[in-house]
Parts: structure tokens; C-alpha cells; sequence
């Protein structure tokens, strides 16, 4: 036990007075890699506010957020830049730190670009992953609806982003004209487009309700949606304040891709927007028990939220997966 | 940027922890998923030229009243009589409201001729002010040509040649005020509005009033009936004090009245982070909190207080209002609403709020046990218009050190008070029935009220009165960090942790009750809905 409780660093001192002399080196390694975890990803008030999902950001200065313009990004210089830089960089750091197990390929053959990526969303990891999994014929025409408020605040994050992942801004509080505009336009010239529909990563690992920005989009461009699943990159890098251990660690993540969907005669955004996350969480449930059971829980509507159960924070937090074993624990037995 | 509105946040996983108040401290707690939230409206942006803005009230009355130009002619008996060190909280930096307005007056009077000027500290039954406070509050130019004098004086209740006996209301309420103000030919009151509680008849006829004339609305009965002490219309200690100021009017004291208003600038840019919603505090304010309360925890509580009281509060200016009592009063209180409104929809089965470490009655003192449960269930329960913020029943959750601490020069009855009646009961009825008396009229008691700077004897008694609404309405009142027998000896629940006070908290109100958290510093006034 650890913290502020004066039993357990009473108890850590007595472990650690009595314990071998190993055990001291491990725990001197132990308490530098925390050191170093809460050096780099600090919590509230040492590190940034969250902020609450229930607020709008205010507004970016002009010519960044939803103004920012990314055309520059689509040009094919820059795009031969990026697909060099995908394949050379960003898949094989990708492979070395999260080691993808693909699943559900067989959902993306014959399958027709344009699509509509929507994936449930806990780590900058994400995107990164996500595009390198994704078939060549849509790795190098895909962009990436990222919050404007985030991402594009800053002229350098904006060009950064923009370059390395062809990222286009999306206002993720409210429907916001010029970036739905923008994302169903670049669908419409071919682009298929990766959308991440709660609005922000996971802030304690369990999945937030979906907004309905890719449902409109689904809508108002005909092409269809395909759900994707993505297990395990919060233990590669969660978000700041998230459970786990926080900072760069590697860790297994599988994907999943699913069956396409497009929306039903007279079905509206909203109600489409619920059967994508419905699909995404049957996906997840697939990931946890076997394709044949969450199947069967889909079908008859059993299958569990990703939101994750309505208990005290400690109790959600307890309920979470554990972490895959690291392949070389180093603080085993733990120090204190 | 034009200020921002008060809302109520709908606390969600990715809010940040949200500030409490505690004593001379803060802390960070982390409010359940669901709760809400009532942060303040963002300071008003004050008046450019507030001087300007003071002669032209003075010259444009409202209500039936003669511009002051008029109503000063040489030979006539002219008193000021204004607010004393009780408002505005914190202290406000130089110069204060009082100074500015009452510089104007006294350069009208100077113009006018009039030589027979008294000034009067309004005081009621609270300490009389120091010099470094009198100073502070009027300016030096101000004290420097009155005091040496003897020409600025303070209010004293148990002076019978002081007082006069000026008829009894229609509700056989005795009207016993100021000698001097109420023999002036004009009685001129300097108010500062700070909530929407103060200023109005409530000024002259409590500030300037005898203990005789104070009991008949400062009892349990009548803080029961006001609902709240903030909204006028609901309030029957307001309708006492406006039944009392009409008797006075009729009596022929003719008061003209001026009130002015705040922003709720409360804090300098060291403590801005207290003003601020955590989810924007930059690295300068959190640096500052961590800062602050890393230091604070470990700063001796007496030295932690005198550095807070030391924080002079950037409060501004943002209107000024004079004439008729009524009419003034009527604009004063659609400005203090101005700032400090909320709309809240719906009650809360559990309130929580965080408790600084100064109330009106314990500038450069300390906040002693009696005072906390003033400020927590008599100020900060009452900060609403329309239904109390939390249910019939329902928990208030307070967060304090309260610890059994007393300042004796100013609060001497104070600790009789807490060793001899609340170990007997804490029932306000109950009390006032059995030790009111014999505390108020104690020889002791009056001679360390009119001489040193205590509070009269019958003060915590009136602290006490002012939590009978909420300790009528609530089911529980725990209190987080205080000190436990402290805390079981008013009444209240003590808890560690406020995960422990929601616990307790729930065997009052039930597994899954509502939570909503009163975001102060500023002050605000929740309009519940």
C-alpha cells in the first residue's frame, strides 16, 4: 500500500528494513519509475484540468479550431510525406509499442472507400494504431476527425497533426456547420474518414455515451459505417488522471473490425447513432467472451454497456480488466 | 470580455475535483458522478468613474426625496452614520466604498456651510472599531478631521442618554434608536450592500438600535419565519425592520440613504485561483494552490489567520444609489441581483459547501465554533430566493477545522456561551427562553462592550438565532475536518473525509441521494426554482 496512509509506509518501511537486499534495489526502481510517471503525466492540481464533458471549450483563436484550414495536408507531396513517414515510423513504433492483434479483417474485404471508421477511444495510442492496421488501399486516404478544441488550439499542433495524420477538426461539443461540412465533403471526394464518436478519451477506462456526428455523416453521405473495437492501449498510454500506469509502457491491444452498417429506411441519425454503439460494444463484448456468445447477447440485446456499471468510483475502477502481465516485471516481489 | 453568468455544473467523470473552503485552507474533493455544481457569476465590471458616479447620485435622488444639495443649509444638525467593520468581507483595499461617498457628502456639507456634523459608526450590538479599522474604512483624511474632535463616534447600545425611545410599531415592536441620528435635522447612511440581506430600513433601524428594539426581530421566531433572510419579500426580519423604519420616518428623522454595491472581486491575484473554475486554472493558479496550501498546512493555525486577515479584497464599485430608503433599496437589491443571482432548478437531498475563515463577526479574529455554524447554516443556507437548495430533511455538509478556539477580547460571552448553554441544549427556543436574559443584561458583559472592543453579551445567542431556519429544516448537519467534540457539542456530526460525511449523510436521506456542492468564493444567491 502506498500513499498517504501512514499504515502503509509504515508497513512498506518495515518490509523494506527486513527484506533482502534485492528488494531494495527493486524498490528503489519502483519508486523512480513512479517518480518518473508522475514527473511526466502529473494529476490535477499538479497537471492540467480535465474538463467537464458537459461544458463547450471556449473558442480557439481565429484561424485555428474548425477555422484551421487543412487542404494543404491533402496535397500529394504532403500526402507522399505522410505514407513514407506511416510506413517507416508509425507502424513499426506502433507494432514495437503495442503489438496489434488484428481480428474482423475478413469485415474489411470488399469493402468499397469510402467508410466511415468508428472506434471507441481511450489512448492518443488510437489513431496511430488504428490508421497502421488499416488495409493500404484506405491507410493512405483516410483523415481523422479530431476535436478541433484540442488538437488544433495551436498553430504548430495543428500543422503537426494535420501532416502526420492528415487530421481534420471536428467541434465535438456541438454541431458545428463548417466541420461537418468539411468531413462530409472529403467523404464525398473519397476519403473515408476515422471518427472517434464519444468526443474525447476515456477518462477512467470505461467507455462514454457516443455522439451522433458520425451517424449524421453515415446519413448524409450514403456510405456506410464499419465498428471498430480497439482493446488494450490504455495500458500503452492512458489518459492523464485514467486509471493504470501512466506514461509510455508497451502492452498487447487487438482490434476489431466489424460488419459493416448503413442506415435503415427511415431510420434517423439518432437511433443509427445507438445500433453503431451497440455494434462497437458488441465488438468489445466479442473481445471478453467469444464471437458466438456476444453474438447471442447482441441478438437479444444483452450486451453489456461499455460504460461500465453505475457504482461508486472505486468499485468501476476494480471492475476494469487487468492489464495484460508485463513480459518482464522487474518488481516482482514488490518492494513495499 | 463582458462577465460570465452563474450556472450549475452537472458534475461528469472529466470534471476536475472541485475547490472546498476549509478554515485557512483548502482542499480538493472529488464530488460523486451526478452531482451539481453552483459556481458564482463572474465579477461585474465596475464603474469607470466611481466618484463621478457618487455626485451624480447625490444630485439625482430617488424616490420622493430632495437632491443632498438641497437638504444641507447652514445651522443644521447633520449625522453620517455608516456601516461599520462588518462589510465588506474581505476588507476591501483602499479606498473603500465609505471613504469615497462620504468624501462627497462632507464636500457638499463643507459648500453648504453646515459646521454641526457627526459621524456615527453603526454598530448595533457588534465591537467597537479600531483606529487602524476606522482609518481604513473612512481614510485618514476623513478620521484625522473628525476623531481628534470627538466627532466621529461609535454606536452604543447600552448608553441610555444615548438612545431615545421613539413609539412602538403596530406589532408592539419597541423603536429605540441613536439619540443623535434621530435628533439630527438630517440623518445621511452610508451603506455598503454586500448581499442582498443588508441596506434598506434594516440600516438605521438595526444599525442604530438599542438591544429593547433588537429583540423583537432577533429571536427565534422571526429567523424562523424568514425565508430567506436574502429575499426580502419572504423575510420577516425585513418586515420588522422596514414596520420599524417607517415609525422612524414618521417620527420625523429624515434619512436620506446611500447604498452602494460590490463586485465579487473578492480575492488579489495571489488567491486567484479561488475565483476561478478549476477546469480553467492555468499553471499560474495551479501553482498557486499547491503553493498556497502546501504552505497552509503547514503554517500554525494563529499565523495562517493573521495572514488572511490581511487580504484586502479587490472589490470594486459597480453602482451607487441615493434618496428615499425604499426606492434606493429597491435598485440596490436588482444590482446585488445583478451580480449574484443563479437560477437553480430543483432541491438537493444533501448541501455541501467549504467555509473560509472569516465571517462578518470575526474580522481580524477568529471564527470561532458558534460563528462556523452561523456562517455555514445562517449565511450560507440562506443564500437563496424561492425554496432552500436542499429538501426538508435533507444533509448539510460543511467543510471546517472548527476548532474550539476563541478570541476573548472580542468574543467573551461567546465562550460562556459554548461551556455553559450549549452543554445544556441546543434548541433556539429553547435557549432564548432560559439564558437570553441573564447573558444580555450581564454588568460584564456591557462594560467590555462599551469600552473594549467585545461583542455584547446577547451576540451569540443572535448567532445562534440565525441558524433556527436551517436547523428547523435539516435532517442532519455533519461538519468535515472539525474538531469532533467541538463539533457533537453544537449538535452536528463530525467527519474525517467527506466520503465518510456522504456515508453518515446516507443514513439521513437514503443509498443514491442527490448532491449539490455551493461553489463559494464569490457569494452568489441561488434563485431555486
Amino acid at each position: 500500500m502506498t500513499g498517504p496512509s501512514p499504515t502503509g509506509s509504515w508497513a512498506g518501511r518495515l518490509r523494506s528494513a527486513a527484506g533482502a537486499a534485492t528488494d531494495a534495489g527493486l524498490g528503489s526502481r519502483r519508486r523512480r519509475a513512479r517518480l518518473r510517471a508522475r514527473l511526466t503525466s502529473p494529476r490535477f492540481p499538479l497537471g492540467a484540468p480535465t474538463w467537464p464533458g458537459s461544458l463547450d471549450r471556449p473558442a480557439p483563436d481565429r484561424g485555428l479550431g474548425t477555422d484551421y484550414d487543412t487542404a494543404w495536408s491533402r496535397r500529394y507531396p504532403v500526402r507522399l510525406a505522410r505514407a513514407v513517414l506511416l510506413d517507416n515510423v508509425t507502424r513499426p513504433l506502433a507494432r514495437l509499442v503495442a503489438d496489434p492483434v488484428l481480428r474482423g479483417e475478413e469485415n474489411l474485404v470488399d469493402l468499397e472507400a469510402p467508410v466511415i471508421f468508428v472506434a471507441n477511444h481511450s489512448s492518443h495510442v488510437d489513431t496511430p494504431l488504428l490508421l497502421s492496421c488499416l488495409p493500404v488501399r484506405f491507410r493512405h486516404h483516410t483523415v481523422v476527425a479530431a476535436a478541433a478544441d484540442y488538437f488544433f488550439d495551436r498553430k504548430w499542433k495543428a500543422a503537426l497533426w494535420s501532416f502526420t495524420l492528415a487530421t481534420i477538426p471536428i467541434e465535438r461539443a456541438r454541431v458545428n456547420r463548417r466541420s461537418a461540412a468539411l468531413a462530409a465533403d472529403l467523404v464525398a471526394d473519397g476519403w473515408s474518414l476515422v471518427i472517434f464518436p464519444e468526443g474525447g478519451r476515456s477518462p477512467d477506462g470505461w467507455g462514454q455515451p457516443f455522439r451522433g456526428g458520425a451517424a449524421y455523416l453515415a446519413e448524409r453521405t450514403g456510405r456506410p459505417v464499419v465498428p471498430v473495437h480497439i482493446d488494450g492501449t490504455r495500458h500503452v498510454l492512458p489518459k492523464s488522471g485514467a486509471p493504470g500506469r501512466s506514461g509510455l509502457h508497451r502492452s498487447q491491444v487487438t482490434v476489431t473490425f466489424g460488419s459493416r452498417l448503413s442506415p435503415d429506411e427511415g431510420e434517423d441519425a439518432r437511433r443509427f447513432s445507438t445500433r453503431v454503439e451497440m455494434a462497437v460494444a458488441a465488438l468489445a463484448d466479442e473481445r471478453s467472451t467469444d464471437w458466438w456468445t456476444a453474438k447471442r447477447r447482441a441478438a437479444t440485446g444483452a450486451t453489456p454497456s461499455m460504460a461500465g456499471p453505475e457504482v461508486a468510483p472505486w468499485r468501476r475502477a476494480w471492475a476494469l480488466p487487468a492489464a495484460p502481465r508485463p513480459a518482464h516485471d522487474d518488481e516482482w516481489p514488490l518492494a513495499d | 470580455m463582458s462577465p460570465r453568468p452563474g450556472f450549475v455544473l452537472d458534475v461528469d467523470r472529466s470534471t476536475p475535483p472541485t475547490l472546498f473552503w476549509h478554515g485557512e485552507g483548502f482542499r480538493l474533493e472529488r464530488l460523486p458522478v451526478g452531482s451539481r455544481v453552483v459556481y458564482a457569476p463572474e465579477p461585474l465590471d465596475p464603474l469607470a468613474d466611481p466618484r463621478s458616479a457618487i455626485r451624480h447620485a447625490l444630485t439625482h435622488p430617488l424616490g420622493d426625496s430632495e437632491p443632498l444639495p438641497a437638504l444641507l443649509r447652514p445651522g443644521i444638525r447633520l449625522t453620517i452614520a455608516f456601516d461599520d467593520v462588518s462589510l465588506p468581507l474581505p476588507p476591501m483595499a483602499r479606498p473603500d466604498a465609505r471613504q469615497l461617498v462620504m468624501e462627497e457628502v462632507l464636500d457638499l456639507a463643507a459648500a453648504a456651510g453646515v459646521d454641526d456634523v457627526v459621524l456615527i459608526a453603526a454598530l448595533a450590538l457588534h465591537r467597537r472599531m479600531t483606529e487602524a479599522e476606522l482609518r481604513h474604512a473612512l481614510g485618514d483624511r476623513i478620521y484625522d478631521a473628525f476623531a481628534p474632535a470627538g466627532l466621529l463616534l461609535q454606536h452604543d447600545a447600552e448608553d441610555p442618554d444615548a438612545l431615545v425611545h421613539l413609539g412602538t410599531t403596530d406589532h408592539g415592536e419597541d423603536v429605540e434608536i441613536n439619540r443623535r441620528a434621530a435628533e439630527s435635522d438630517l440623518l445621511v447612511y452610508v451603506n455598503i450592500n454586500l448581499v442582498a440581506m443588508d441596506g434598506g430600513h434594516k440600516s438605521v433601524a438595526t444599525g442604530l438600535a438599542s438591544y429593547r428594539s433588537l429583540r423583537h426581530h432577533h429571536n427565534p421566531a422571526t429567523m424562523r419565519a424568514s425565508r430567506s433572510f436574502m429575499d426580502q419579500h419572504h423575510s420577516e426580519l425585513h418586515t420588522s425592520n422596514w414596520r420599524m423604519g417607517r415609525l422612524i420616518a414618521a417620527s420625523g428623522v429624515k434619512v436620506f440613504q446611500i447604498e452602494t454595491t460590490l463586485n465579487t472581486d473578492t480575492f488579489p491575484d495571489a488567491f486567484g485561483f479561488l475565483q476561478k473554475r478549476e477546469w480553467e486554472w492555468n499553471v499560474r493558479d495551479r501553482a498557486g494552490f499547491v503553493a498556497a496550501s502546501k504552505a497552509l498546512e503547514r503554517t500554525p493555525p494563529r499565523l495562517a489567520r493573521r495572514i488572511f486577515h490581511s487580504v484586502r479584497a479587490p472589490h470594486r464599485l459597480t453602482s451607487v444609489q441615493a434618496g428615499e430608503v425604499e426606492a434606493v433599496h429597491a435598485e440596490t437589491t436588482a444590482n446585488v441581483h445583478r451580480q449574484q443571482l443563479v437560477a437553480v432548478e430543483g432541491q438537493t437531498d444533501i448541501l455541501t459547501m467549504g467555509l473560509p475563515y472569516i465571517s462578518p463577526y470575526n474580522v481580524n479574529s477568529i471564527l470561532n465554533p458558534i460563528l462556523v455554524a452561523c456562517l455555514g447554516l445562517g449565511y450560507f443556507f440562506n443564500l437563496y430566493r424561492g425554496r432552500p437548495l436542499v429538501r426538508e430533511g435533507g444533509v448539510l455538509i460543511m467543510s471546517h477545522p472548527t476548532r474550539p478556539e476563541f478570541d476573548p477580547v472580542h468574543h467573551p460571552s461567546y465562550i460562556d456561551f459554548f461551556e455553559e448553554v450549549l452543554t445544556e441544549t441546543t434548541d433556539p427556543v429553547a435557549i432564548a427562553e432560559r439564558f437570553e436574559t441573564s447573558f444580555a443584561t450581564d454588568p460584564w458583559y456591557v462594560h467590555l462592550y462599551r469600552t473594549g472592543y467585545a461583542y455584547h453579551g446577547v451576540h451569540p445567542f443572535y448567532m445562534w438565532y440565525w441558524c433556527a431556519h436551517a436547523l428547523e429544516h435539516l435532517g442532519a448537519v455533519i461538519i468535515v475536518g472539525g474538531d469532533p467534540a467541538t463539533v457533537r457539542r453544537m449538535g452536528f456530526r463530525p467527519a474525517s473525509t467527506l466520503a465518510d460525511a456522504l456515508e453518515i449523510a446516507s443514513d439521513v436521506v437514503g443509498p443514491s441521494p442527490s448532491l449539490t456542492h455551493l461553489h463559494t468564493p464569490p457569494i452568489m444567491l441561488a434563485d431555486v426554482t
